[in-house]
């Protein structure tokens, strides 16, 4: 927890509700989330709030986050895996005040975590939740563009064309070039869009042990994946789902393991790669500077 | 007649019965009791002007159309003569995944435009399970030598493909799975006469060589004549005369069908 986010603690805005929402939305969404629970991958309409920031910047999970988030809970927000970034910075600073609830950038301290694109390097436990922010929930739209037909789709499993957007991938690229909202299948059953994380992360939703829930605000759509539910990639039998790896270690940290940005570092073509988990690549450095 | 030859007249159960069948739109007629069995290997073509009625029975026909009244009867793999309106939803809707193929007289409407040729042959693989890259691109170009399109357009969109290639291409795609009927409205609608003409020969050796029932509807009677074992010619929503094509076409009964038979050009 930081110093300032314990000041911020003690005075939460005055007249508004605890977490913003009022109490009947949040009892709203718990109740469309719980219905996403028991159905693990379906995707439950809600009826989504006007929320005080834009739409894409994380409506949908901003509001999961308020109706699931508890005085006691330690929040972290993430953003393309970093703390520091513009709208994790935002969100976290606004439960902050709205709540007052503690907050902190380690990911194995936090009994809440809200993410963007990411999902964080350290193994989640049985006691914390994942909020995703989704900008698109429907993994079948590239190739169905009406929403009664989707949902049809959806009711009567039939998922053949997902495969024929991956066919497309091979045909003209050889490989399956699709590297983030890679779709996914839960349970068996439900084809879900995980959200823009890179593919990278879609073996650490197999048997998670924290709960994952997905909140779309433009949509209007909350989806989940229950803990220890089965979650395959969608792939071909000679071309089989692989994640991304890289020839370099992280540049900071020296990690191997973890997923890496390239960031330009001049205008003369220098480059450096590094975590993008900004609180992995603290820990591992810390943890090695301790060592020495 | 060599192509009746090609019928099973062997089978004991008709592929599909169709009894009274009748659709409205509210007061107006759309079809008025059509009754009729179409025999395994047969092809049945359905004729007359524009509007009158050939589509809404195809529709009705073909599980896309709910009838007002009568029954459509499909002799399924399983559980023989059933009703179509009676099967469940996913049911029908395998069944016309599988089992049944539909050629538009529009391409667009029956291919999938922003994917691949490739891609539009193989969906109906990967939609009943198929999930090897290699054997379904295998098949893919299978299709495309059989309906003549050369393999190197298998990656292109079918945006790119003139409008007798699109045509065959959705032909391909719906043979792809093994159909046993195939509806087709129109197929050669839209498409000059050379190009016609190379369509129905290919349309007429895969109908032969897969021992295909189709229900072919067309306004155009050399068509008509060039595929079709029976015809059936509809007026104002009800069927006048039906009978084998040469029959019909040779010798035509009632008035009307007289007088489509008379207003054809002769070259």
């Amino acid at each position: 927890m930081q110093p300032n986010d314990a000041t911020q603690a003690q005075d939460t805005l005055d007249g508004y509700n605890f977490a913003y929402l009022d109490e009947q939305t949040k009892r709203m969404i718990r109740r469309a989330t719980l219905k996403a629970v028991a159905i693990p991958g379906y995707q439950v309409p809600f009826a989504g709030r006007e929320m005080p920031l834009p739409y894409g910047w994380g409506t949908g999970g901003i509001q999961v986050t308020a109706a699931v988030i508890g005085p006691d809970d330690t929040l972290k927000v993430i953003d393309q895996g970093a703390d520091d970034t513009t709208n994790a910075v935002s969100i976290r600073r606004f439960f902050a005040r709205t709540a007052g609830v503690a907050t902190t950038e380690r990911t194995t301290q936090a009994s809440l975590i809200q993410t963007r694109h990411r999902i964080p390097e350290a193994p989640l436990t049985e006691d914390q939740i994942l909020v995703y922010q989704v900008p698109i929930p429907e993994p079948l739209r590239w190739m169905e563009a009406r929403e009664s037909e989707t949902r049809k789709m959806h009711a009567l499993e039939e998922y053949g064309v997902m495969h024929v957007k991956l066919y497309e991938d091979i045909a003209h690229l050889g490989r399956i070039a699709t590297s983030y909202d890679y779709p996914v299948r839960v349970n068996g059953r439900y084809v879900m869009a995980p959200s823009p994380i890179p593919k990278f992360d879609n073996p650490k939703m197999d048997m998670m042990p924290a709960l994952q829930l997905f909140g779309a605000g433009r949509e209007k759509r909350i989806y989940a994946v229950p803990p220890y539910t089965r979650v395959e990639s969608l792939d071909f039998e000679d071309h089989p789902f692989e994640v991304q790896a890289w020839d370099e270690a992280c540049a900071l940290c020296g990690a191997t393991d973890s997923y890496l940005d390239e960031v330009v570092i001049d205008d003369a073509g220098g480059r450096m790669f590094v975590c993008s988990d900004t609180d992995h690549c603290t820990q591992r450095t810390a943890s090695r500077e301790a060592a020495e | 007649m060599t192509a009746a030859a090609a019928m099973d007249l062997s089978a004991e159960t008709p592929l599909l019965r169709v009894r009274d069948l009748t659709r409205l739109y509210g007061d107006r007629v759309g079809c008025e009791g059509v009754s009729f069995d179409l025999w395994p290997g047969e092809v049945l073509g359905i004729v007359g002007e524009s509007g009158s009625g050939k589509t809404t029975l195809l529709n009705t026909l073909s599980a896309r159309l709910e009838p007002s009244a009568g029954t459509v009867e499909y002799d399924t793999r399983d559980a023989g003569l059933t009703d179509i309106y009676q099967l469940s939803e996913p049911r029908r809707r395998l069944l016309t995944r599988t089992d049944w193929g539909i050629v538009h007289q529009n391409p667009r409407d029956g291919l999938r435009m922003g994917v691949s040729a490739g891609a539009n042959i193989g969906e109906r693989l990967m939609a009943v399970g198929a999930r090897h890259y290699g054997n379904i691109r295998a098949d893919a170009l299978d299709w495309m030598g059989r309906v003549e399109i050369r393999d190197e357009r298998v990656d292109d969109l079918p945006r790119t493909f003139s409008g007798g290639m699109q045509q065959r291409l959705q032909i391909a795609r719906n043979l792809v799975t093994g159909p046993r009927l195939v509806f087709m409205d129109e197929p050669t609608g839209g498409l000059d006469v050379s190009v016609q003409a190379r369509l129905l020969d290919l349309l007429r050796s895969l109908v032969t060589g897969m021992r295909l029932s189709v229900i072919l509807v067309t306004h155009d009677l050399a068509v008509a004549r060039l595929l079709a074992h029976r015809l059936m010619v509809m007026k104002d929503g009800r069927v006048v005369e039906q009978g084998l094509t040469d029959q019909v076409l040779d010798d035509p009964h009632h008035p009307y069908t007289q007088l489509l038979v008379s207003s054809v050009l002769q070259v």
